[in-house]
């Protein structure tokens, strides 16, 4: 077993490489100029420039939060590049033909083949890289169903009564530390609007892939779902080795009007740093709902990737009969370390949330869920169940749980379960004398122990997941 | 086919479990073993499986190759099936899927073509009738939440699918009521055949009964001490092992767990 653990450590990131694509910066540091700048490279409105200064001058009063039960040397925000974007080799791209090859050639080495996506997948996808959306695809045929999905800032230009009506409504710049500094300079992201009593005729992706040097990225995802609207998006993110930590604080706003679904997944595997914990992507994200009446809203992550990651996609219940839900899976590995978890806000009546979350530690990686569910006073008849299990792989990992509940109504119910267990040697023994590997047993075992997470992701990631964790559990799984 | 020379097994506190046991079980024959508690009966079926854990000296040749230098899952791929006394969960993962994967990651050791999935399930249905098992069986998670007597059955019904060079039952028939017993035992009767042998672990006759062994080992104090046909199962029976045990000397030898 020793071995196998020794290997897992020891595994290869396999997204690691940087493409030479030639860069434009902005000069390092935290400014009101180079909020301008930013504001000013995207064509912005006055309106969104006030809105981002407004931003900054609140996040000077904050100072960084200490209380997610990681550990890493204080961030200089006065020495990150706040904006990157591959140099444009002439006017935009209008269609897939024109995008610079060398891009093209990054997201096929990713395995996202964007000519291949647009031809038969059936996926529409945005990618981005560092700071800007290189390309949407399938853009037509979603006009065709009224659904708009592009980039956050060519949605700032064609649609900005939509922007501006949403924009801050589920995170507001005041609502934490990294909230406000992405809200100060958030670069780009995805756009999407489903409208009224629309089923959106297609898997919406964004994929984010950090490449340049020294920069942060802080992308903006905002998704809207009129009435009776349904649309399901996943994320994917990778970045390339560096030996230094670089800076993701990313926000999403997921509106549901009434009867309106939302289901969002991720699977996040940014560089998690080497086997000596150097380097890596500090990933403190803010992702929040917000439910009307009958809608629901899940959020399912497979999470991977980087050095520290912060994040705890919420739900905020507040009409009658609303649903929200999380399902995660949590791999840490090696020196990474994850506080991760989520809050489910119970407003309206009869609200009911389910909250899944599986942890794997292995390495010497230390693993927090922290999870809040509140019951308010109007939540009558609200339900709330919880299930929290960790797997450790080796003797020098750890996994915490730290759940909040406050109910405030004497009809709701909460319910919270949670385990820790480890891979056992009889679980192991057994598969082996059947024939199984020990890489093998251990990659059924974990993807056993995660099943009920992969079994909420659309078909074709659920495959993906699986891959990344072999992946990730390199070693340990075959 | 099988062939143990003078093995000993130790467990890393020291305690010495096998001390010296010998035995050939020839292509096609059917062995018991009895004794008493901590004899070493499932030492001997662990150390045959190589499970961790245990200083091992001696010889253990299945068809000739030495078993000992291999690791549990080469050993499978030769042949040798472990039915195991205490069956293990695996939480999430179906039946089907785990045994469909054994069966191929076997198959690639031994360098033959996988199992369609086709082919798989209708030769698993065969199996399930001849157990009595209901098929949504297949769908659950190995092992998980079935009775004492479902996991026994499992058991049997991959080592059906399996098909072993030999197969050894580790106190298969512990914890049945009389109709598993019978159910398990015919699951057992339907594999023997002139190229599988099978070594048959049990503290009672009952199960001897039904799956009449061609020759029964008396183990004691980490060794054979009495060998004979099938009748010995009720000599023992009707005069316990007090008999074959008492001129074994104590230190230490029948203390263990296993």
């Amino acid at each position: 077993m020793s071995e196998v653990i020794d290997r897992l450590v020891e595994r290869e990131y396999a997204f690691g490489f940087h493409s030479d694509i030639e860069t434009e910066l902005a000069p390092k540091g935290l400014t009101e100029d180079v909020v301008r700048f930013i504001s000013a490279k995207k064509g912005e409105p006055d309106w969104l420039l006030a809105w981002r200064l407004g931003a900054l001058a609140h996040f000077r009063t904050l100072t960084e939060p200490t209380w997610a039960n990681v550990d890493h040397p204080p961030i200089d925000y006065d020495d990150i590049h706040y904006w990157a974007a591959p140099k444009p080799k002439g006017p935009a791209p209008k269609s897939l033909d024109e995008v610079d090859p060398e891009i093209r050639a990054t997201f096929d080495k990713l395995g996202i083949s964007l000519a291949e996506q647009e031809r038969l997948s059936g996926v529409a996808v945005d990618a981005i890289i560092d700071s800007v959306s290189v390309v949407t695809t399938f853009k037509e045929k979603l006009a065709e169903a009224g659904v708009i999905f592009c980039s956050f800032s060519e949605a700032v230009q064609e649609h900005p009564d939509l922007v501006r009506r949403h924009l801050g409504s589920v995170v507001p710049p005041r609502d934490n530390y990294f909230a406000a500094l992405n809200s100060a300079v958030f670069s780009d992201g995805s756009f999407c609007y489903v409208p009224k009593g629309v089923r959106c005729p297609m898997e919406l992706s964004t994929y984010f892939r950090i490449n340049a040097e020294q920069t942060g990225q802080f992308e903006r995802t905002l998704i809207v779902a009129e009435e009776g609207a349904t649309v399901s998006y996943l994320e994917g993110c990778t970045a390339p080795k560096r030996d230094e930590n670089q800076l993701h604080a990313a926000v999403v706003e997921l509106v549901a009007l009434d009867d309106a679904s939302i289901k969002y997944s991720t699977v996040q595997n940014w560089y998690p740093g080497d086997e000596h914990g150097v380097g890596g992507i500090y990933n403190f994200v803010t992702k929040r709902g917000r439910a009307g009446a009958r809608a629901k809203i899940s959020w399912t992550q497979v999470e991977t990737g980087s050095a520290i990651t912060w994040k705890y996609p919420s739900v905020i219940l507040q009409g009658d009969e609303s649903v929200g839900e999380f399902y995660s899976v949590a791999v840490t590995t090696g020196h990474q370390q994850a506080d991760t978890g989520t809050k489910m806000i119970h407003i309206g009546r009869n609200t009911t949330s389910t909250i899944v979350s599986k942890g794997i530690s292995a390495g010497k990686a230390q693993q927090s869920y922290r999870g809040q569910v509140k019951m308010l006073r109007s939540a009558v008849g609200a339900r709330n169940r919880s299930q929290c299990d960790s797997l450790l792989i080796g003797p020098e990992c750890g996994a915490h749980t730290f759940p909040y509940i406050e109910v405030k109504n004497d009809t709701a119910q909460v319910e919270h379960e949670a385990s820790t267990s480890k891979i056992a040697d009889d679980q192991l023994f057994y598969c082996r004398q059947r024939g199984l590997s020990e890489e093998e047993a251990t990659s059924m075992i974990v993807n056993g122990f995660c099943r009920e997470v992969f079994d909420e992701l659309p078909m074709e990631y659920a495959v993906e997941a699986q891959a990344l964790m072999r992946l990730s559990l390199e070693g340990a799984v075959g | 086919m099988l062939h143990i020379h003078d093995l000993h097994a130790k467990v890393p506190d020291g305690k010495t479990i096998l001390s010296g046991l010998s035995l050939d079980i020839g292509a096609g024959e059917v062995h018991a073993i009895m004794g008493p508690n901590g004899a070493g009966k499932s030492t001997l079926s662990n150390v045959l499986a190589g499970r961790d854990g245990y200083e091992v000296t001696g010889t253990v040749t299945l068809d000739g190759v030495d078993l000992l230098d291999l690791d549990p899952e080469t050993r499978a791929a030769r042949g040798l099936f472990l039915a195991f006394q205490y069956p293990v969960e695996i939480p999430g993962v179906g039946n089907s899927y785990f045994l469909r994967t054994a069966l191929n990651a076997q198959r690639e050791t031994r360098g033959e073509e996988p199992v369609s999935a086709g082919e798989f399930i209708t030769l698993l249905r065969e199996h399930l009738a001849a157990l009595d098992m209901d098929p949504s069986f297949l769908g659950r998670a190995v092992n998980e939440g079935f009775s004492g007597g479902e996991k026994k059955r499992n058991e049997i019904l991959q080592m059906s699918v399996l098909r072993p060079r030999l197969a050894v039952l580790d106190e298969t028939d512990s914890g049945l009521d009389i109709d598993a017993l019978r159910i398990v035992a015919s699951g057992i009767e339907r594999l023997r055949g002139p190229d599988r042998s099978m070594l048959v672990i049990t503290h009672y006759p009952r199960l001897l009964e039904l799956v009449r062994p061609d020759r029964v080992h008396v183990l004691a104090g980490g060794r054979i001490v009495a060998s004979g046909d099938h009748t010995l199962a009720h000599e023992l029976e009707a005069d316990g092992y007090a008999g074959l045990t008492a001129d074994l000397a104590p230190a230490g030898a029948s203390t263990g767990t296993a």
